[in-house]
């Protein structure tokens, strides 16, 4: 009963700010954020919340380059210890200054969350030897271990405000609490908006599950004005709907609608569309090392795709241009290597992975095996786009070769536990790079294990380099960005030189909206309010 | 009487506990959450927290054994996905399909009822050829397809009704619902048709089975045979017979719907439980598919149970069979 | 209990069937002319069965390629309208998949493996609930609580979710699908089979030969069967549709037969994603070859049902 008086008074404020176009700004989302909570769970719609709300100490930009933050300046010292400086005036929006002491506290809860699902910020915070602030609005890190991606790191890193806790003065001692008195706050304080406090450009204004999550322009906000006084997500999950909610007028904004129902948006001039190539690449990942794989039948009871000829004879086979225009309808890019070009660590000219299907046979012929091989590839149904109908398509490539292919396409709820146990043969894969740079799939994917399982986490196939660890080992620790990218180009070009992983291409995100607005695709997929202007 | 009471609980109890060992040895049995919910390049010391923190380092059996002895206290646990209690996630999605299926009930009815009338009080007529032929197409459409070509033909081809999803709601009573906007209403349409259309089959061949056998009865020839009017001798005699039958299989439908209207709420991506249902097994979301479960079957154990007893308190022979077994 | 799909309950509930022409008092001369009215419907239906029947068995002879020989296929000729023509020539009478695959031999091939599902499954299905349900009539006591108490349990869970939960443990395959769905629907059978020979077992003929000292196994199988199985394989025609329906929606929610053997619901499926961007042929043709089957399946089932009931 009381909504109607709140919208008088939102339509009056509204009034006094200028521009006069709708001041509610409808998004549907594709997918659903599973907490408000900015430590609860690290995915990409969680993420692309929380900055709407919160802001980091460092930002990144449409293309993920970083830009200051919370943070107005940083500097390294060349090895472990990093000092920030922090920017001065900004307030929360409870009122309360931002000073070095909530990003302590901050600090200090991504250690102490205990209602967390994988926040994966306790893998940074958990190398910081020790957090310093000399004054109000400095900062100094020392970190145990070498960490050059330190500024990329933290940029996901939400700041919190220490008020949402009762405590003393606040200190990076996790043994005594960083002196929290207090419970520290959980999941649902932050889903009912108490613990939802941030500088952000937008704040909290209610979150139900599955129906919506509303927030308001803040006022106190340190940046440029919003232009939006409202902004409401609606959780869509399936495509048709989302486009067909846009043609209604439903939404303002949509992500990802189909690339093929684009064809409805072109010609008509209520609506435009971007398509942003994004870091995430689709790959294959094979089993090079055991010498029987589950899923390969070869006539000498062997495994082929330890024989790197193999191996290049399936990339070989794989028309990538063909999968991108026919299944993928244009919205990917076709993958040369495992970041797209002129991201950071990548090499500017990869060798084009082209289409050869008589050199292909020709490949396999020289490996021993003329007439080919039985295999199956395994694929997720509902977790890439269009992730079965690429892995058919695939397989009609390989089957061409006279590798005879078989296909398993199922849900990832089974998919991924049974990846982990190594159950795949050729295995379907996509990553997207956090950082924007190389060395997120060059150290997850292709490393020989570690204890810590901080590298080559996912070497399922069981791939092995010797001077390719040598050289991943160097990079992650080297601060030197010039260096450190020489070194991820030459760690690239071995990984693809042995073919484990035969990658397909880059899947775009696609943004879709009414013909006043514009919008700037990210890179990172995130649905940002901030992305969406008014058109000039 | 008490001791069949009592022998009924027993079996309902027992219903209950085996239908929770199944429900949550199948889940666990599909995969490990752990490799959904947690990302790769997370470190193996955050994954093993989250391990223990939810427990799943135990053995399963006592995995179980902590799942019931907590469901004793009421606590059915938190899903792994969102961390809120079962629970309440499920009864958040209650309104949603609890409107979906009162329309799709209410359509059904509506239309099932005089229909079924027509064909039973004529059954050799061709308008009642062609609708009972209708009722067989109406079991035989498979519900995904058929949701599919409504959105066809009402969405995508005349573009008068939106494609999927609940629309604005209006709150009444404090419950959100959709009944109450036009856009609510347009958003409902399509996915309570395709609901209804089964159902309405069902009533149709009830009802008019219902109205021909009571038409050849003797009271109603003599009725006829005095000159009671046709109206009057439906109302007053034919009515009254069949509705004894279809209000019996609308219970049972509607609570069966409300329970596992998974596939309609599916195509038309409504927000409601048999949704979360689906969505739950695909993220391997153990404690709100055994949740879900556990409450549907406690809901319907307790209605067969009322039944039974019902049943026995009016009839006494089942009270004998029951206390001779 | 009942869901919102197939409708497994169809046969189950005792549906009442249309008392008119049957009843006693009608003229013969009515009772005939209805009959007669009644006959080209369920003629048309079997006829229809028949070609669809036909259709599936000489699928590889008929198809003009081979839906499942991923080889065949060209990525490069998919979602063709009908009648376009592909880069080698071939005519797509009824359009292509995403895959490139000519939706009407991928339609003759589906059907093969919807047949395939609904009659395996029916069959193992009637086995063993015809089995269970003539243990639980013979032996009564304990061992008819322990079978029926099974059978209520069984039933008292949505099919759907059973077999969903089932194939996404076991993976994807036609036969996985098959036993998933002979899970699902064995129970029915065996109460309806209890039901029917207890009914038989009174009759005084068992009872003399019971009396007469003739072995258990020979009264169960020589008598109690073949005098009580009728009611059960009449009902057991229209679960062949269900089956059918049950297949096609768990391929509709990703799990079923494997993606490079499409059944018709899984061609339903995958054309799901189509329909907006007006490439209706994916999702319509193979439902309309589906719906075709379930519902002549579902009309003999229905007649015979009818029929029997009138003989009973």
């Amino acid at each position: 009963m009381r909504q109607p008086a709140l919208i008088t008074i939102l339509l009056g404020a509204s009034l006094l700010s200028a521009p006069a176009m709708a001041q509610t700004l409808r998004i549907a989302l594709a997918s659903e954020p599973t907490a408000v909570d900015p430590h609860y769970h690290d995915l990409t719609p969680n993420n692309a919340l929380a900055m709407h709300i919160f802001d980091g100490l460092v930002l990144q930009d449409e293309k993920q380059a970083l830009k200051p933050g919370l943070a107005a300046s940083w500097e390294n010292d060349g090895k472990n210890r990093w000092t920030f400086k922090l920017r001065q005036g900004v307030t929360f929006t409870n009122g309360k200054p931002f000073t070095a002491e909530d990003v302590v506290f901050t600090f200090c809860r991504t250690l102490k969350n205990e209602t967390k699902v994988s926040g994966s910020f306790a893998d940074i915070t958990g190398n910081f030897a020790s957090v310093e602030t000399p004054d109000a609005h400095t900062l100094v890190i020392n970190t145990t271990e070498p960490e050059p991606l330190l500024p990329t790191l933290l940029s996901g890193l939400p700041i919190l405000t220490a008020s949402i806790v009762e405590h003393g003065p606040i200190s990076y001692d996790v043994a005594k609490n960083c002196g929290v008195t207090g419970p520290w706050p959980t999941v649902n304080n932050f889903n009912d908006g108490t613990a939802a406090i941030g500088t952000g450009p937008y704040k909290l204004k209610s979150y139900v599950r599955g129906s919506a999550i509303e927030l308001e322009r803040n006022p106190s906000y340190w940046g440029p004005a919003e232009p939006w006084a409202n902004v409401r997500f609606l959780p869509v999950t399936n495509a048709g709907p989302r486009l067909a909610g846009l043609l209604a007028g439903d939404y303002d904004v949509i992500e990802n609608p189909a690339a093929r129902d684009l064809a409805r948006l072109k010609g008509d001039k209520r609506f435009g569309h971007v398509i942003t190539p994004s870091t995430r690449v689709i790959y294959f990942q094979l089993d090079v090392a055991r010498d029987e794989s589950p899923f390969v039948k070869a006539p000498d009871g062997k495994n082929p795709l330890k024989d790197v000829r193999v191996r290049k004879a399936m990339s070989l086979a794989i028309d990538r241009d063909a999968i991108v225009k026919r299944i993928m309808d244009g919205a990917a890019e076709p993958a040369y290597q495992y970041l797209p070009t002129g991201m950071s660590g990548t090499l500017a000219n990869p060798p084009k992975l082209a289409y050869d299907p008589a050199a292909a046979k020709k490949l396999l012929a020289e490996a021993g095996y003329p007439n080919g091989f039985q295999l199956t590839l395994s694929s997720t149904n509902d977790r890439y786009i269009n992730d079965s109908q690429i892995t058919q398509a695939v397989a009609q490539y390989l089957t061409q070769i006279g590798i005879k292919t078989e296909v398993d396409a199922m849900t990832r709820a089974i998919y991924f536990p049974r990846r982990a146990k190594k159950e795949f043969s050729v295995a379907l894969g996509g990553w997207g790079s956090g950082t924007g740079e190389a060395a997120s799939f060059l150290r997850q994917w292709p490393p020989t294990p570690n204890e810590a399982k901080t590298l080559g986490g996912s070497n399922y196939g069981g791939y092995k380099n010797e001077e390719f660890d040598k050289v991943i080992r160097a990079a992650v620790t080297t601060l030197d960005d010039k260096k450190r990218a020489e070194l991820l180009q030459r760690a690239m070009t071995l990984v693809l030189a042995d073919g484990a992983f035969i990658p397909l291409h880059f899947e775009s995100g696609i943004w879709a909206f009414k013909s006043e607005l514009a919008v700037a695709g990210r890179a990172d997929q995130y649905m940002l309010a901030m992305s969406v202007k008014p058109a000039k | 009487m008490t001791a069949y009471v009592l022998q009924r609980l027993i079996q309902s109890v027992l219903v209950l506990l085996a239908v929770s060992v199944v429900v949550f040895f199948a889940v666990y049995g599909i995969g490990d959450p752990i490799e959904l919910l947690v990302s790769p390049q997370v470190s193996d010391a955050e994954r093993q927290a989250l391990i223990r923190r939810l427990g799943l380092d135990l053995p399963v059996w006592l995995q179980y054994l902590t799942f019931m002895g907590n469901a004793v206290k009421g606590d059915l646990g938190s899903s792994f996905v969102h961390g809120v209690p079962a629970l309440q996630l499920i009864l958040a999605r209650l309104p949603a399909t609890f409107e979906l299926v009162l329309l799709a009930m209410t359509l059904a009815l509506t239309a099932g009822i005089p229909l079924g009338l027509m064909v039973g009080l004529n059954p050799d007529s061709r308008r009642a050829r062609i609708v009972m032929a209708g009722t067989v197409l109406g079991f035989s459409l498979p519900s995904f397809w058929k949701g599919m070509m409504l959105i066809l033909l009402f969405a995508v081809l005349l573009g008068w009704l939106p494609t999927a999803g609940r629309g604005e709601t209006a709150s009444l009573l404090g419950l959100k619902t959709s009944l109450l906007t036009l856009d609510g209403l347009k958003h409902i349409a399509l996915p309570a048709l395709n609901l209804a259309i089964p159902n309405l089959a069902l009533i149709v061949r009830l009802v008019a089975a219902g109205t021909a056998e009571t038409m050849t009865q003797d009271y109603v020839k003599y009725a006829r045979a005095k000159g009671v009017r046709p109206r009057r001798i439906v109302n007053r005699h034919v009515l009254r017979n069949i509705l004894i039958p279809v209000v019996t299989v609308v219970g049972v439908e509607f609570g069966s719907l409300v329970a596992f209207s998974t596939i309609t709420e599916t195509v038309f991506a409504w927000p409601g439980m048999g949704k979360l249902l689906i969505d739950s097994v695909y993220q391997l979301d153990r404690p709100v598919v055994v949740a879900y479960v556990l409450l549907a079957t406690l809901l319907f154990v307790t209605v067969n149970f009322l039944v039974d007893v019902l049943y026995a308190a009016l009839d006494p022979r089942v009270k004998l069979a029951g206390e001779q077994a | 209990m009942s869901l919102d799909l197939p409708r497994p309950d169809l046969p189950r509930r005792d549906l009442p069937r249309l008392a008119g022409p049957a009843q006693a008092d009608t003229p013969l001369r009515e009772k005939v002319l209805a009959r007669l009215r009644n006959r080209p419907t369920t003629r048309g239906a079997v006829i229809l069965l028949g070609i669809m029947v036909a259709l599936a068995l000489l699928a590889p002879v008929i198809a003009p390629q081979n839906p499942h020989d991923l080889g065949a296929l060209s990525v490069m000729d998919n979602r063709l309208a009908p009648g376009e023509q592909g880069m080698a020539g071939f005519t797509y009478w009824l359009g292509s998949d995403a895959q490139g695959r000519d939706m009407f031999s991928a339609i003759l091939y589906g059907l093969r493996t919807s047949l395939l599902v609904g009659l395996a499954s029916t069959i193992g299905a009637l086995s063993i609930g015809i089995l269970a349900g003539l243990t639980a009539a013979q032996f009564g006591g304990a061992v008819d609580a322990v079978i029926m108490r099974v059978v209520d349990f069984m039933l008292g869970f949505p099919s759907i979710l059973v077999a969903l939960v089932l194939l996404a443990s076991i993976g994807r395959g036609v036969d996985k699908v098959i036993l998933a769905i002979v899970l699902v629907q064995w129970a029915q059978y065996a109460r309806l089979m209890r039901a029917a020979a207890l009914v038989e077992r009174r009759k005084e003929y068992i009872e003399a030969a019971v009396n007469f000292g003739l072995p258990t196994r020979h009264i169960m199988l020589a008598h109690l069967l073949p005098n009580s199985v009728g009611a059960v394989l009449v009902v057991a025609s229209i679960s062949i549709a269900s089956a059918i329906t049950l297949e096609a929606t768990l391929s509709f929610l990703g799990v079923g037969v494997p993606v490079t053997q499409p059944s018709l619901g899984l061609l339903i499926a995958n054309g799901f994603e189509f329909l907006l961007s007006g490439e209706y042929w994916i999702a319509v043709f193979p439902g309309i070859a589906l719906v075709l089957l379930i519902m002549s399946l579902n009309l003999v089932g229905d007649r015979l049902r009818r029929s029997f009931n009138v003989r009973a």
